[in-house]
């Protein structure tokens, strides 16, 4: 086990700069994630820790060492690739046993820890088949225990379950959770789905174009994310937001489509043109009118269940919120929609900067 | 009716491949009064003589181990040598890899008849006339741009995850090479192997220029070689065509099973 320090990693393929000055602490024992849509540079992250890409300047340090210039082998560290990448010529038994052979670790021990393993896992059965003999939650077992055999001091997963469907996802989600408080080794993930890096991880990086936007604790990136494109970013669906201009700071008073609000804000707005931003969830639509509500022209109706998710237009802006059940708000009628003026967020529209 | 038409072009199809071979057939069975009437097509009276007379030549048996030893020992090299570029080639960081590869292309472009006399001198003043290394080299290094080539596709197929996987499981790349990426490309390896073989068995133009005894020559240049003074003999050359055959033959058949067989299935998802 250790932690990871990055010193102003950064990596360039070709001409094109892909991680911009990454500095960074992941902390021994931590599910750390990072996450970004596809080509902001997340997997090359992970590849660099791995040992499988040179950083182009900058160093990585495992437990205070720098490891820039070590062999995968020397760094120790395990990785769950997305396509499972299992030996396909093998055994489960020996794709599991393969680092450990790569050691040179004696068959007795060999014997014992596959076993080991293969129940932590429930694999016992499937030992002697081929990988192409499993489906792909297997398949992906299997790739997990390869790399925790080794007890690695880093273990590194690209995108481990984003081939798997649906339900068995969320089940493989569990399961990793499960192993990383079992095992308490220092993790390092990689999604795009920031549905997985909240419910995983202790730590999130959302990342974008090479640059890490924020790093916090899920709850606090996604209750107060430090730009429009991690509030965008972060929940399903993202983050409404609304222009707004800033009337006067002190007292500070806001006004977007003819309302004016009065929000609790960390800075004073430096410009006036701001953006307000507010989540899905948060807004309430019901037909009747009550104190504060704003009145909006309903346009899509998705039941999702336990609520519906109602879009809306309101002075213009299209926006979405919830409804309860019970409401009847057929697409075309008119409703009304409240929010709590403590959800609010307010980003400067030029910077993109929450305030 | 469909199902008609199809077996019926495909006899037609195996008939016109496999006439020339059945000819040969024919007339090795055929004693030598029939062999240059038709009718009759098939032999009235089969005989085995034509066979009798080339295996009891005590030649024969010498010039049938030389071209075994020599296709076998350049098959080996062509794939020792062939699958180690291949995998540079395909899975390592390498400068100029297209241009590499078009280089080793050119190799083989040149045809051998520009290429005979310069190598006939080389090899004359290296003292190797007449030898089966003569041979062994000179194939090996004509065969090499096809082993490579095909070794390096097959190479490229094999998800570059799993290389990198190793790679994180602590394998050094020799270990990689000879560990993940030789078996999973096993059926490549097969199909090289496979030309590279019947390419070194039939050779015939080098053969004939590099050897002069029965020392080193081989099967195509001492077939060619039969013709005595007064006639040819047509029905021991088609004996002995048939003879020298029947061991590719028998190899193809061995290996198909393998060089089908899908290896990398199940590797990655799906």
């Amino acid at each position: 086990m250790s932690g990871i320090i990055f010193r102003d990693v950064t990596k360039n393929f070709k001409k094109v700069e892909v991680v911009k000055k990454l500095g960074l602490a992941i902390e021994d024992g931590e599910f750390f994630t990072f996450v970004g849509p596809s080509g902001c540079g997340k997997s090359t992250i992970l590849n660099m820790i791995a040992g499988l890409e040179p950083v182009t300047g900058g160093e990585i340090l495992f437990d205070n060492k720098v490891v820039n210039d070590l062999s995968p082998r020397e760094r120790d560290v395990a990785m769950v690739f997305q396509s499972y990448a299992l030996y396909p010529h093998m055994s489960v038994y020996e794709n599991i046993a393969f680092p450990l052979r790569m050691k040179k670790v004696s068959q007795e021990e060999i014997d014992g820890e596959v076993l080991r393993i293969a129940e932590l896992l429930g694999l016992r059965d499937l030992l002697k088949r081929r990988p192409k003999e499993l489906s792909g939650g297997q398949r992906q077992r299997v790739a997990l225990g390869r790399a925790i055999i080794r007890k690695p001091k880093v273990f590194l997963m690209d995108e481990p379950l984003s081939n798997l469907d649906a339900r068995l996802r969320i089940e493989m989600r569990a399961e990793l959770k499960r192993l990383h408080q079992e095992l308490k080794i220092t993790t390092v993930y990689v999604t795009h789905d920031q549905a997985e890096a909240m419910s995983l991880s202790g730590r999130i990086a959302v990342l974008n174009e090479g640059v890490v936007q924020q790093c916090d604790v899920p709850n606090e990136v996604y209750r107060k994310p430090a730009n429009v494109f991690v509030g965008e970013f972060i929940g399903s669906p993202p983050m409404n937001f609304v222009k707004g201009k800033v009337l006067s700071a002190k007292p500070l008073k806001i006004q977007s489509n003819e309302i004016t609000i009065s929000p609790l804000l960390d800075h004073m707005p430096e410009e006036r043109d701001v953006l307000i931003g507010i989540r899905p969830e948060d807004v309430r639509i019901t037909a009747e009118r009550s104190d504060n509500s704003i009145e909006v022209t309903v346009q899509l109706f998705e039941p999702a269940g336990s609520f519906d998710w109602v879009d809306f237009i309101w002075n213009g802006t299209k926006i979405k919120g919830i409804s309860g059940m019970e409401t009847d708000i057929p697409a075309g009628s008119r409703a009304f929609g409240t929010f709590p003026l403590d959800k609010v967020v307010v980003f400067d529209a030029v910077s993109g900067k929450r305030i | 009716m469909k199902k008609v038409f199809f077996y019926l072009s495909l006899i037609l199809v195996l008939l016109y491949c496999s006439g020339p071979v059945l000819w040969q057939i024919i007339t090795s069975l055929k004693p030598d009064s029939e062999l240059t009437i038709i009718p009759p097509l098939l032999p009235l009276r089969p005989t085995a003589a034509h066979y009798l007379t080339i295996i009891k030549q005590q030649a024969f048996l010498k010039i049938m181990f030389n071209s075994a030893a020599v296709a076998t020992s350049t098959t080996m090299l062509s794939i020792v040598i062939g699958s180690l570029a291949a995998f540079g080639l395909a899975k390592l960081r390498v400068r100029y890899k297209s241009f590499i590869l078009g280089f080793i292309l050119s190799v083989s472009m040149f045809p051998p008849i520009a290429t005979v006399s310069p190598l006939y001198i080389i090899i004359r003043s290296l003292g190797l006339r007449d030898t089966l290394t003569a041979l062994i080299i000179t194939y090996t290094t004509f065969s090499l741009p096809l082993s490579i080539w095909i070794l390096t596709n097959f190479f490229r197929e094999i998800p570059d995850e799993i290389y990198l996987a190793a790679k994180v499981d602590g394998c050094s790349p020799f270990q990689i090479f000879h560990r993940i990426m030789l078996p999973l490309a096993l059926p490549g390896i097969f199909t090289a192997a496979i030309l590279v073989f019947i390419f070194s068995w039939n050779e015939f133009l080098f053969a004939l220029t590099f050897t002069s005894t029965s020392a080193a020559r081989t099967i195509p240049v001492a077939i060619a070689l039969f013709p005595g003074m007064h006639e040819i003999p047509w029905g021991d050359i088609a004996a002995a065509s048939i003879i020298v055959t029947v061991p590719l033959i028998l190899m193809v058949f061995a290996f198909q099973k393998r060089i089908i067989e899908g290896l990398t299935s199940g590797a990655i998802k799906g």
